[in-house]
């Protein structure tokens, strides 16, 4: 392309896309400078003006909180162990795929692979290199190279399985292997630090993970009851789910914290991060409750009319032939929810005076080498951003999912 | 001849009507025994530590002040409680009313043909709609309020109706009577409006002429409150700067606009989202009639797709409504006081905590009840009319 071609050609486009009408042209102009001036402050926020000390000092208070430093390369090992672990599932859903013909990659080249990946997790990466030029150790930055390493090998292990058939003997094991995993790596980390003290970032993480966890029975009990035509589990779990979700999240954990020591014994009362994580599930699976009914209702007729004509039991159509396709149908709105509590799990600092990574950004700014300077906004930007990449990327791989899953295309 | 159905019955142990019953009774025991099993241990703590456990606590002194507002300690709880879903609804209504136009002008610049307009839409749902709201209103509570807004002795009166201070923000506000017969006289002034809309609307259909029922109602509206407002002596004040406070007017807490501010932000970007999934669920035929009828692009945003665009978008907006009114909870946090924060601070002063969030509780069900029932019949009276 000549240069005055190109000129013409960026000159049309500037007319179709900026400067179509007059009051086009203003709104361009005004829009445009606006948003020029906002990325000027904050990039100079972040580059020249921001004291970023803050962070760099008390990375590990807002990442970990009060985790005691001797038992930090538990962490890593968890990550890496976890990484390792996701990424076998990814390979061997990858590889169920590839068998069917299905996966996203066919026909795609290397390097399309890798701009795919870059275009999905760039903005995960980048976080995390920017939070690891903040660290003033190295166990962070072999931490990330571990993970990557156990994602990488994680990926390739299940990719290799997947894409033949292996033994039955070998997939049940397996199965059993990978579910428990994560009950695995947590008895690990619970075992040096009680879970009282899981703080900061990795108390938002995890009690988001159990929540979802531990509400997505409860929620998909709630919608089965709710569609049941059997009156009094009707009218029960309708009950339950529309007082669950009349009520602000806010007040139920302050109602966990100040009133839950009357309803059950003292010696079973939980401590603070476990009424937490209770009410997290508690309030998750009324609104999980309504995500699956609505998976239930977008299955056809058809489906539970074949199973009842082949004979199989009301038990084997409902968790053999409509419970599986109701809950595919609604994963991105399952993944939408976890989102939310993901981000919902920063009230439990204000709730219940759990030092999660927003209350640690809080305190920290009352440091004696910090007080009244002002720094809450360095804390505070540094903790959306983190929060921000987190439920960026879930919900980018979200979309991605239901176009791949053809939800809403039909 | 008469044929005779064989009727026996099955056996009890098979007959489905039977066990569908017994395995409800189950369930229902089981559930009733766990609730049973909690009430035991609240009865049994409560009578050890001689908590009350009725609703007289609402009858005690509050003693505590709510800022901006004349409750005055000695009141009892009761009307701090009135106060508190009245503050509330006062942030709710306004961050609903603010949220619905910022969100509707959003989720249409994203899909406007302006490059620019759509990037910025984009990028402001991007951003606000992956940051938890507690952060973005703790970021509006210190960083916008405590440190942008001058102190009361440097405070900026722009055009002299307005205080804007750390001490609270000071707007014109009526005087002279009560808010109730305001009120009244609003009620009144609405239905003249919708009065005069009805008999012009019905004019136009009859003879054909342009109806103005918009413009001609709104002019009814004013009519009837500018009548009411003379006749019962209402007055305007404008706020001012006296020594270290501000008189006359009306003072706002500067938590009720971080608390405004930030609910209103976070919900629109919510709002957008909607707003452009329903626009895209026209279908585009309607928008290409609109344009073969030669309209603006504004006018067929307006006329054509956003009134069908709105009908699709009603049931998940009044789900947003609904999360605006449970996330007003969190001004509690920085204190506004709403609901949860009166009953926060009342159970801190010794109200027993059982009944005092029961009671809070059943208030934000209530609020919940009503706005579905209101977003229900909006969506009954907008959806299309088939034959």
């Amino acid at each position: 392309m000549t240069l005055s071609a190109f000129r013409r050609s960026a000159a049309t486009w500037a007319r179709r896309n900026l400067f179509r009408a007059p009051a086009d042209a203003v709104l361009t102009i005004t829009l445009g400078g606006l948003a020029c001036y906002v990325v000027f402050r904050l990039a100079r926020f972040v580059l020249v003006t921001g004291r970023w000390e803050v962070i760099e000092v008390n990375l590990k208070l807002l990442m970990v909180g009060g985790w005691e430093a001797a038992h930090l390369p538990r962490i890593a090992v968890a990550l890496i162990v976890l990484a390792g672990w996701g990424g076998i599932i990814a390979g061997l859903i990858h590889g169920r795929r590839v068998r069917l013909g299905a996966a996203a990659s066919i026909g795609m080249s290397t390097m399309g692979r890798v701009v795919d990946l870059t275009r999905r997790f760039g903005l995960l990466i980048a976080a995390v290199i920017a939070t690891l030029a903040l660290t003033t150790s190295r166990g962070p930055g072999l931490t990330a190279g571990g993970v990557v390493v156990g994602a990488v090998a994680g990926r390739l292990f299940g990719g290799w399985a997947g894409a033949r058939g292996l033994p039955r003997k070998v997939v049940v094991v397996g199965n059993l292997v990978l579910a428990a995993t994560p009950l695995a790596v947590y008895l690990y980390l619970v075992d040096a630090v009680p879970l009282a003290m899981w703080e900061g970032f990795f108390f938002n993480v995890t009690s988001a993970m159990a929540g979802i966890v531990l509400c997505f029975p409860i929620g998909v009990v709630l919608a089965l009851g709710r569609r049941s035509t059997l009156r009094l589990i009707s009218a029960m779990s309708t009950l339950y789910i529309e007082i669950v979700r009349g009520a602000p999240l806010f007040v139920l954990l302050l109602l966990s914290n100040v009133a839950l020591g009357f309803f059950v014994p003292a010696s079973i009362a939980p401590s603070k991060p476990v009424r937490a994580i209770i009410t997290f599930a508690i309030f998750t699976a009324a609104y999980l409750a309504e995500i699956v009914r609505g998976g239930l209702q977008s299955i056809p007729r058809g489906q539970v009319e074949a199973a009842k004509s082949l004979g199989l039991s009301p038990w084997s159509q409902t968790t053999r032939i409509v419970l599986p396709q109701a809950l595919r149908n609604v994963i991105p709105a399952q993944i939408g929810q976890f989102i939310s509590l993901f981000k919902d799990t920063t009230l439990a600092g204000l709730g219940l005076g759990i030092l999660d990574m927003l209350a640690v950004s809080e305190a920290v700014t009352q440091q004696p080498g910090f007080r009244g300077q002002g720094l809450i906004i360095e804390t505070l930007a540094f903790t959306g951003f983190v929060f921000w990449v987190g439920s960026l990327t879930m919900s980018r791989e979200s979309q991605r999912l239901e176009r791949r899953l053809g939800v809403g295309v039909r | 001849m008469t044929t005779t159905i064989a009727t026996t019955r099955p056996p009890l142990w098979r007959d489905r009507r039977v066990l569908s019953w017994v395995f409800q009774s189950a369930v229902f025991a089981v559930v009733a025994a766990f609730l049973l099993w909690l009430y035991g241990n609240y009865r049994e703590n409560v009578a050890s530590s001689g908590i009350p456990t009725n609703l007289n606590f609402l009858d005690n002194p509050a003693s505590f002040e709510i800022p901006g507002n004349d409750f005055s300690q000695n009141q009892p709880v009761r009307d701090a409680y009135v106060e508190g879903i009245l503050n509330t609804l006062r942030v709710s209504v306004p961050g609903i009313v603010l949220a619905t136009i910022l969100g509707t002008v959003i989720g249409v610049g994203r899909l406007s043909r302006n490059w620019v307009a759509r990037q910025v839409a984009t990028a402001y749902v991007e951003i606000v709609r992956n940051v938890p709201l507690l952060v973005l209103l703790t970021f509006t509570f210190l960083g916008v309020v405590l440190l942008v807004v001058p102190r009361i002795e440097e405070a900026w009166t722009p055009a002299g109706i307005l205080v804007m201070s750390n001490r609270g923000i000071g707007i014109p506000w009526y005087s002279g009577g009560s808010g109730t017969t305001l009120v009244g006289v609003g009620a009144v002034g609405v239905l003249g409006w919708w009065l005069v809309a009805r008999l012009r609307r019905r004019a136009s259909e009859r003879t054909g002429r342009p109806s103005h029922a918009g413009l001609l109602g709104a002019g009814a509206f004013l009519v009837v409150v500018a009548t009411g407002w003379v006749a019962l002596g209402f007055a305007i004040t404008t706020p001012r700067v006296a020594g270290r406070q501000i008189d006359g007017g009306i003072r706002i807490d500067p938590s009720f606009f971080a608390l405004l501010i930030a609910l209103v932000v976070y919900t629109a970007s919510h709002i957008a989202e909607i707003v452009r999934g329903s626009i895209q669920a026209v279908p585009s035929g309607q928008d290409e009639a609109a344009q073969a009828l030669a309209m603006t692009g504004f006018q067929r945003m307006w006329y054509v797709v956003l009134p069908q665009a709105m009908r699709i978008a009603v049931p998940p907006l009044g789900n947003q409504y609904l999360n605006l009114i449970k996330n007003s909870s969190l001004g509690a946090g920085f204190g506004y006081f709403e609901l949860t924060n009166v009953t926060r601070v009342t159970v801190g002063n010794g109200s027993p905590a059982v009944p005092a969030f029961a009671l809070a509780l059943a208030m934000y069900v209530g609020v919940s009840v009503l706005t579905s029932l209101l977003v229900n019949v909006a969506n009954r009276r907008f959806r299309v009319v088939e034959r």
